[in-house]
């Protein structure tokens, strides 16, 4: 893997004059317009703006499950950009969690099993994962419902599962695409919270999309978008 | 994950059982119309089978099927037995002739006359009766759906006496035979009687039935059969190949049964492939998560390919049972014909699994265009 843009000490996410544009029939979309940003290792960075302004691509850009139309991007040292997709495949399975705003939980497993999910697909065998999986659970306060469906959890339920599965195969950047706009708002207090006291690791960044200004106090860092491009970033005191 | 991809399945259970309804519905169509054609196809050569003891059926070069009858002339039947390597050769007779009943009813039967002295080609089930009574005057041996014919609601028995061509014929055994596909009685005799009761012709030899020495290949001696004498000679296999060729070639039943069977394999894409699309397409965006995840293309296929394969597996074995189970009932209850060789199993097998790859193919495209990033959407 190549090293094209130096790397920081302590940085997990170097964005360098990233660009994004889609096609919508013969219009041009220019979602992304020229990005510099940076994610540092330990910290909960929160990317806020105004809907459409470009969040999420940046996020799946970061996450490296889109790739950008220009610019450089460096995940946990590597030129992600540069990657091969089975590559970049690889690379989101071993060092990337995921928090979706709608869950994604798999209807027909269980939370235990949801939870095991990233460990079955790195091949670790199904008694180990599903352990590890348990222990997780019982982690974020759901060891009495790890045999639940997800239809029979309730939103923040199902958000601490799909927390526990982003966090079960110790990933090293960890994204959530609006975690708490799902749940109500004590509901959405206690996931960011859960967020704050689980995921953030000195060896682990977490970067959380958000247009939820309650969820602020839990950031260490603020990048605020519009329109494609970063305005503003200002440190906070979680 | 191929535990993952089962529990995904399931987990759907409408569409679940919709996909292996549709599978089951195809393979039953398509198992039950193949066996019934093939029943019919068996019928065709059904007093080929009967006459077990020859190898090597011998008959006028212009012969296409069995019931195509073109006598020869007793000299052919020197001929034939003074061909190296033919152990022997018998004449048989096969023919339809007219009974005329006690009560003055007409009934068309088919006629076959065994050789006098060693009765080759005689039935194998007697049920009444000794194959030896044959050997009396006016002797014949009936088989017993014709017995029931004509004298219905009366038990077996032996005694009952008709006429054809004018000679008084006395049943002496009742045997069982194959269906034919006249359906009409079949009447067992010597072939020096069957040449009475037949309509007197010139030449009346029908077929000459021969056995190869132990250490002679029958398609060797075929072929010999034919060079010195100029006849048609076929062993049984290949003469049972050729009736049910003929009627392949001249009649319209394979096209009739094939566009059933055709019909079966469309209705059972057309099911089985919209709803495992529907399927794919639903849950496409758990797909998308777990290709977010990190689960290559590659695996995802194998997922879908699984999911597949099941639902195939579970519809063949439902629809191929059914169709068994149809056959198992229809079974001396019906005059429909019905026969379920493996190769029918095997055919049914391989549509089925066009099917399936079909489905899959259009499931697959579907998932593997899917970019990871639509999660987010």
């Amino acid at each position: 893997m190549t090293m094209a843009v130096p790397q920081g000490e302590g940085l997990a996410v170097v964005c360098r004059a990233v660009t994004k544009e889609f096609r919508q029939g013969s219009v041009i979309v220019r979602a992304l317009r020229g990005v510099d940003v940076e994610v540092r290792m330990g910290e909960l960075t929160l990317l806020m703006g105004p809907s459409g302004c470009g969040k999420t691509t940046l996020l799946s850009v970061m996450a490296g499950i889109l790739d950008p139309t220009s610019g450089s991007i460096n995940v946990l040292g590597s030129d992600i950009e540069r990657l091969t997709s089975r590559q970049k495949t690889a690379f989101r399975m071993k060092n990337i969690g995921f928090v979706f705003q709608m869950h994604n939980l798999l209807p027909a497993l269980s939370a235990m099993e949801n939870t095991a999910v990233p460990l079955l697909i790195a091949r670790r065998p199904r008694n180990a994962a599903l352990a590890a999986a348990r222990q997780l659970l019982e982690g974020v306060g759901l060891g009495e419902r790890v045999d639940a469906l997800p239809s029979r959890l309730s939103g923040g339920e199902q958000q601490r599962v799909a927390i526990a599965r982003a966090l079960v195969h110790r990933p090293r950047l960890l994204v959530c695409d609006e975690p708490t706009s799902a749940l109500d708002a004590k509901s959405g207090h206690a996931i960011m919270q859960q967020l704050r006291d689980i995921a953030v690791e000195p060896d682990r960044a977490v970067v959380v999309v958000t247009h939820d200004p309650r969820v602020i106090e839990f950031a260490d860092r603020i990048a605020t978008m519009d329109d494609g491009r970063i305005t503003d970033v200002r440190e906070t005191k979680a | 994950m191929l535990w993952i991809a089962w529990r995904i399945l399931v987990g759907d259970t409408a569409k679940y059982l919709g996909m292996i309804i549709g599978v089951a519905f195809a393979s039953l169509l398509i198992a039950q119309q193949a066996s019934i054609f093939c029943g019919l196809m068996r019928l065709t050569v059904s007093q080929i089978l009967d006459v077990e003891g020859a190898a090597i059926w011998v008959m006028d070069p212009d012969v296409q099927f069995v019931d195509d009858i073109k006598p020869l002339s007793e000299n052919e039947l020197l001929r034939v037995r003074g061909v190296e390597g033919v152990r022997w050769a018998v004449r048989f007779f096969k023919g339809l002739g007219r009974a005329r009943l006690a009560e003055g009813e007409y009934q068309q039967v088919v006629l076959l006359g065994l050789d006098d002295a060693t009765l080759v080609g005689a039935p194998q089930t007697i049920l009444l009766g000794s194959l030896d009574d044959l050997r009396q005057p006016d002797a014949v041996m009936m088989d017993r759906r014709g017995f029931e014919r004509l004298w219905p609601g009366e038990p077996l028995s032996v005694g009952k006496t008709f006429e054809m061509n004018d000679r008084r014929a006395v049943i002496v055994g009742v045997c069982e035979s194959r269906r034919t596909f006249q359906t009409f009685p079949v009447v067992y005799t010597r072939y020096s009687q069957a040449t009475m009761f037949a309509p007197h012709e010139r030449k009346l030899l029908s077929f000459i039935l021969v056995q190869n020495e132990p250490n002679v290949d029958a398609d060797a001696l075929c072929r010999r059969i034919t060079q010195q004498t100029g006849l048609q000679a076929l062993t049984r296999n290949g003469f049972i190949w050729k009736t049910i060729f003929y009627y392949l070639r001249q009649t319209g039943i394979p096209v009739n049964f094939g566009i059933t069977v055709l019909l079966g394999f469309i209705v059972g894409v057309a099911i089985a492939g919209q709803t495992f699309y529907l399927f794919a397409v639903e849950n496409a965006r758990q797909y998308a998560t777990l290709k977010a995840l990190g689960l290559s293309d590659a695996r995802v296929v194998v997922m879908i390919l699984q999911q597949a394969v099941v639902v195939g597996l579970i519809g063949y074995s439902i629809g191929v049972g059914g169709a068994a189970i149809f056959g198992l009932l229809i079974q001396n209850r019906s005059k429909l014909a019905f026969f379920m060789p493996w190769q029918v199993l095997l055919g049914t097998g391989i549509a089925v699994l066009v099917i399936v790859l079909a489905v899959s193919v259009l499931s697959v495209r579907r998932v593997i265009v899917m970019e990871p990033a639509e999660v987010f959407k």
